[in-house]
């Protein structure tokens, strides 16, 4: 086939970022086709491509780059229904985010450079999925964490957004490191940064350090995917607008790190300790973050918990060995949790609030937003795992390939043997995965009721216009002791639903919908990955559903009562018609019906709190850090500026001496030389 | 004669100039102090050309050259010291420090013209 098309994907969006950056200040009637426009091309490629390739192939095609001293970098590309599948998917949310953004950041001065990043970013995205040779993906891996540092530092007037960015950045890059040093590992163990080498010393049994290699990757792709020791940054990373939400941090860079561990899976296969380190990580990840989304208050954190959790599920999945359930997930997660973002960059466009406690206290919310709602809907179902919607699809592969490894017979669909894969791991996932889909189901509910359907939203039947309209009410409606992740937002309520951005979420609601149907036939989806069975099983299927419907249920339950007692307790209708200088933290505590609260009893304080890893790790990494730094910094003023600045004082003070011997006297000068003199002939006589 | 005489009168003259140069104040006398240094050392030369009985006399030729020599000098230095007294009304050589460096380093700007009426006060006393 013809090699100028997967070349053309990720050059595409790059050159369009180029021409957004130098056509956007002169001409900005210019920058919004240059925005969409390349990416939307590039998606098209993409899936030509993918049609060109067909299913059951790979291609692979390499020029040198640049020879080194060991293995040569080369510029190749290898692709395979993986790539393809990940580029269409990548394209497609591409685009919607795109045209979504036009509309979004309208009156945005900065437009021009936020598309940019978006398409740079796309480009990146593109080459990570397309590159076959190992550095070449880490510069593409770089740059998507570049480009993700600029867009969630896009409303840098605010503090949260610069410390949000720094934070995504300094925790990523903490990753990389270890990441770096793997590939050069691997790198030095094959010979050849080369993927398809890789994947052929790692089939022949050819590394020398399996364990060690797959542990240091894991560490890049943990920091990546926002997997337990790493995943910090991706709830504060919510500052940035909410696009970049939908595209970065729940579709394409945090499945980066899921996809390098499929594309290198045979390596992982070979180290069962790394994989149940994986398997751990992911538990951890999964129960945690769905505990913490019980818990938000900021709806966009509610979703970060949530990516973070389901990135838990795909790890979860790699842990067992089965890429092709990984990927699947990945993809029909990235199509639902685009969606949602969208979703609720709208619900947030018409509310003027992130806080959903905020949001239930306005009036006929889904009214206003009424695609927002049917679509968040569809979406929080396909989250929640209940049949027919992708997500129950995907994640019955998830709990089927954990249970296959939980029995010894891992789904790894000929890319290692079966017994590669411990139980361990597999039971560890199992059982998380199970647990997870409770915890799932019970946020997804308490989201969704809470946000469009508290009774005070209820009650008003008229839609009427937001009192709480300017920022600092805004600010202060949410409830005070929950981290909130504010978006300067200058959005006109009135038209909280422009066409830009009501068509994009029903064209990601179709795959969300539909897309689960794609693994029943081992001839559709499977034939074009591994060519393993994507169907749900009886077992995990009926057990999975029954958890995530006892989960809905048990919300569900948990907010009747709450609602209930709020309506007997206290007069509901005085939330209505509060003036907005009285929407203090106190009241905000008690007219909201949450569900989390009475689910979660003691643990929801910590699990609002992320359980206090950022506390932990700032007593544990920044504090020693910020200590070491002021020694430094003492040692260098008092110490070798000390020094410096002695021996510049101590030359002054030798010149003051000497100065006073200029008197300008003749003679004292001549009695000075005569003294001289007598002293040398003294001397030399004696 | 001895040789003992015209040295230790040599000596002598030289140390008075030493003195004279070192001690006095006028530049016309520091002046003279130098040519009786000078005069000394040509006593000196005189004296030792006698003494050693030189066939070529170059003490006495090189007695002649100084003799000259001073003579422009004194010349030239009268010259200077003419100058000195018409620019600055005085010819004491300690008052004529103009080429040392001032007390205080970074004299302000209020202090230097005082310095400079007190060099035209000088001028005109």
């Amino acid at each position: 086939m013809n090699l100028a098309l997967p070349a053309l994907v990720p050059a595409l969006p790059a050159l369009g970022a180029a021409a957004t950056l130098a056509a956007g200040k002169k001409a900005p009637g210019l920058a919004r086709p240059l925005a969409i426009v390349p990416v939307a091309v590039s998606a098209v490629l993409a899936l030509v491509v993918a049609l060109q390739l067909g299913t059951g192939q790979t291609l692979d095609a390499a020029t040198r780059l640049t020879p080194t001293g060991g293995p040569d970098i080369s510029l190749a590309v290898h692709l395979d229904g993986f790539s393809s599948l990940i580029s269409v998917l990548v394209g497609v949310v591409a685009t919607c985010v795109q045209v979504y953004s036009t509309a979004y950041l309208k009156a945005d001065p900065r437009y021009p450079s936020y598309a940019a990043l978006v398409s740079l970013f796309t480009a990146a995205m593109f080459l990570v999925v397309f590159s076959g040779d190992l550095i070449v993906l880490l510069v593409g891996w770089e740059v998507m964490g570049v480009c993700s540092y600029f867009l969630i530092g896009h409303h840098w007037e605010t503090a949260d957004a610069r410390s949000a960015s720094l934070k995504a950045f300094l925790v990523t890059k903490l990753g990389d490191v270890p990441f770096l040093f793997g590939i050069f590992l691997l790198g030095a163990d094959v010979h050849s940064f080369r993927i398809p080498d890789v994947l052929a010393a790692a089939g022949e049994g050819r590394l020398g350090h399996p364990t060690l290699i797959a542990l240091l990757l894991l560490a890049g792709v943990a920091g990546k995917s926002a997997q337990f020791p790493l995943h910090t940054w991706l709830p504060d990373a919510m500052a940035g607008p909410t696009p970049v939400s939908a595209l970065i941090h729940a579709a394409t860079m945090v499945a980066a790190g899921i996809y390098l561990v499929a594309r290198l899976m045979p390596v992982f296969l070979q180290s069962g300790a790394a994989l149940v380190v994986l398997a751990v990580m992911a538990a951890v990840t999964m129960i945690g973050s769905a505990l913490c989304a019980l818990a938000q208050d900021d709806l966009k954190r509610v979703l970060a918990y949530s990516t973070v959790g389901q990135l838990g599920y795909m790890a979860g999945a790699l842990a067992s060995g089965d890429r092709e359930a990984s990927v699947f997930h990945l993809v029909s997660h990235g199509a639902f949790k685009a969606l949602l973002f969208l979703a609720a960059g709208v619900v947030i466009h018409a509310a003027h609030t992130n806080s959903i406690s905020a949001m239930s206290r306005i009036p006929g919310l889904r009214k206003r937003v009424p695609d927002a709602y049917w679509t968040t809907g569809i979406a929080l179902v396909a989250l929640a795992g209940l049949p027919p919607f992708s997500g129950f699809f995907s994640k019955e592969a998830v709990l089927t390939a954990a249970e296959h490894a939980a029995n010894g017979e891992a789904l790894t669909n000929g890319l290692g043997p079966a017994s590669g894969v411990p139980q361990a791991a597999g039971w560890i996932v199992l059982i998380s995965a199970g647990l997870t889909a409770l915890l799932t189901g019970a946020y997804a509910t308490r989201l969704f009721l809470v946000t469009f359907h508290s009774p005070a939203g209820a009650a008003a039947a008229a839609p009427e216009v937001l009192p709480a309209a300017d920022r600092a009410t805004v600010v202060a409606d949410h409830e005070a002791d929950a981290p909130y992740s504010p978006e300067l937002d200058e959005a006109d309520p009135a038209t909280a639903e422009p066409p830009a951005m009501r068509w994009p979420l029903w064209v990601l609601a179709v795959p969300t919908m539909a897309f689960g149907v794609a693994g029943l036939r081992p001839d559709w989806l499977p034939a074009l990955l591994d060519g393993g069975s994507l169907r749900p099983t009886g077992v995990t299927a009926v057990t999975g559903t029954g958890l995530a419907v006892v989960g809905v249920l048990a919300a569900y339950g948990a907010w009747r009562s709450a609602t209930a007692r709020l309506a007997t307790g206290r007069p509901a209708p005085a939330a209505v018609g509060r003036v907005p200088e009285q929407a203090g933290a106190p009241a905000a505590e008690v007219i909201v019906a949450d569900p989390g609260r009475t689910l979660l009893g003691p643990l929801f304080g910590p699990a609002r709190h992320g359980f206090g890893v950022d506390r932990l790790y700032h007593a544990l990494f920044v504090r020693p850090v910020a200590a070491a730094a002021q020694l430094v910094r003492f040692l260098d003023r008092e110490v070798v500026e000390g020094y410096v600045q002695g021996s510049g004082i101590g030359a002054n003070l030798l010149g003051r001496a000497v100065r006073l011997a200029q008197t300008g006297n003749a003679q004292t000068y001549l009695s000075a030389l005569l003294a001289g003199v007598v002293l040398l002939a003294v001397l030399v006589a004696v | 004669m001895h040789l003992a005489y015209p040295v230790v009168l040599s000596a002598l003259l030289f140390s008075v100039g030493v003195y004279g140069v070192l001690a006095r104040r006028n530049a016309v006398l520091v002046l003279m102090s130098v040519e009786l240094m000078l005069n000394a050392v040509n006593l000196n030369l005189v004296a030792f050309d006698a003494w050693l009985r030189d066939s070529l006399h170059a003490g006495q030729a090189l007695t002649l050259f100084t003799i000259t020599v001073a003579a422009a000098e004194i010349g030239l230095g009268l010259a200077i010291v003419l100058l000195l007294f018409r620019a600055r009304g005085t010819a004491d050589i300690d008052r004529a420090t103009a080429l040392g460096d001032p007390a205080e380093p970074y004299a302000s700007v209020e202090e230097e013209p005082a310095a400079a009426e007190a060099l035209k006060g000088r001028a005109t006393a």
